[in-house]
C-alpha cells in the first residue's frame, strides 16, 4: 500500500476522464497531468532528496516513465497513487545514482551495554507520542533527527515506515537483500530513538 | 522452563518480539523479561513511539502542497515527452 495525499486536482477532471485521453497522447491531457500533479510529486520527491534540482529530477524521471508505460497500464488505474509510486522509485534511483557523502556510523548511534548484557545507562523515558505531537515544534526536530541519520537507513525509514512498502519491495529498490532491509530498519529505528532521547529524554542517566 | 534473555537480546530482536516473529518460547523468554525489567519497558515504550513520532513527521511536516511547480520543470517535463515520442 502507497500513502498518498490527496491533491486537489482540476476541478470536474477526474481519473475516468483524463486517463483515456492521456493514452490518446493528447497534448493538452499530458501538460494538465503536469500541471496538477507535479507540485504534490515534487513534495514526495523533496522527503527522499535534499536537493532541490535532484528532486526535480526525480519528478521530470517519474513523468517520463509514466508518459512511456501509459499505454499498458489498465483504464481504471488511479493516477494519484500510480504517479506517486513512480516518483517514490525515481527518487531512490536518484539517491543511489548520487556520490555519497562521508556520513557518521550507524554504530555510534546504537544503544550500548555492559559486559553482562544491561543496559549501561537507564533508557530515558519521554512523553507519549500523541501528546509530543500537539507541540509546534515535535515534528520538525523529528525530522532533523531523522535527517542526522545514514542515507541509507534513513531511505528506508522513508520506505518502510512512510511508503509502507513491504520488504521484498523495499530490498528491490535499494538493491540489497530483504535480511538487510530487515536489520537496518532495526538498526536506523534504534538510532532514532538514541537521537531523540537527547532531547526528549526526561529520564535519569 | 525460559530463559532469562539479557537487555541486548531484548533490543536487538526488539523488532521480531514486535511483529511477532519469534517462535512462541522466545516470544515468552520476552514476556518474562519485560515483566522484570524496567529499563527495557521505558526502552520499548521509546522504540514504538519513535515509530510513531518518524511516521508523524515525515508525512505531515510537508507544509501545503504549493499549487504550481517552476514553469521550467513544467516545460521541461514536456519537452522530454515530446522528445519521447518523436
Amino acid at each position: 500500500v502507497v500513502t498518498y495525499d490527496p491533491v486537489a486536482s482540476s476541478p470536474g477532471l477526474d481519473d475516468a476522464s483524463l486517463m483515456p485521453r492521456l493514452q490518446a497522447g493528447e497534448a493538452w491531457a499530458l501538460e494538465t497531468l503536469v500541471r496538477t500533479r507535479a507540485p504534490q510529486l515534487l513534495t514526495v520527491a523533496r522527503r527522499f532528496l535534499r536537493d532541490e534540482r535532484d528532486a526535480q529530477d526525480a519528478v521530470q524521471e517519474a513523468f517520463v516513465v509514466a508518459f512511456k508505460s501509459i499505454h499498458a497500464i489498465e483504464e481504471r488505474t488511479v493516477i494519484g497513487p500510480w504517479l506517486h509510486r513512480l516518483v517514490v522509485e525515481a527518487a531512490v534511483v536518484k539517491l543511489r545514482s548520487l556520490p555519497r557523502h562521508s556520513e557518521g556510523a550507524i554504530e555510534d548511534l546504537l544503544p550500548t551495554f555492559l559486559e553482562d548484557g544491561h543496559h549501561v545507562r537507564r533508557p530515558p523515558a519521554w512523553e507519549p507520542s500523541s501528546v509530543l505531537l500537539e507541540r509546534p515544534d515535535v515534528r520538525e526536530f523529528v525530522r532533523a533527527c531523522i535527517d542526522r541519520l545514514p542515507e541509507t537507513h534513513r531511505t528506508l525509514l522513508l520506505l518502510r515506515d512512510t511508503e509502507n512498502l513491504d520488504a521484498t519491495e523495499t530490498a528491490r529498490l535499494l538493491g540489497i537483500e530483504e535480511a538487510a532491509v530487515k536489520s537496518c530498519l532495526h538498526q536506523a529505528r534504534q538510532a532514532l530513538v538514541g537521537l531523540l532521547e537527547e532531547q526528549l529524554g526526561r529520564g535519569e542517566s | 522452563v525460559t530463559r532469562w534473555i539479557t537487555c541486548r537480546e531484548f533490543v536487538d530482536f526488539l523488532d521480531d518480539y514486535l511483529a511477532r516473529r519469534l517462535e512462541p518460547t522466545h516470544h515468552e523468554e520476552f514476556n518474562d523479561h519485560l515483566s522484570g525489567c524496567p529499563p527495557c519497558v521505558a526502552y520499548l515504550h521509546s522504540y514504538q513511539d519513535s515509530i510513531r513520532l518518524g511516521k508523524a513527521a515525515l508525512t505531515r511536516s510537508d507544509g501545503p502542497v504549493p499549487e504550481s511547480v517552476p514553469e521550467a520543470l513544467v516545460q521541461a517535463i514536456l519537452a522530454a515527452q515530446r522528445k519521447a515520442g518523436a
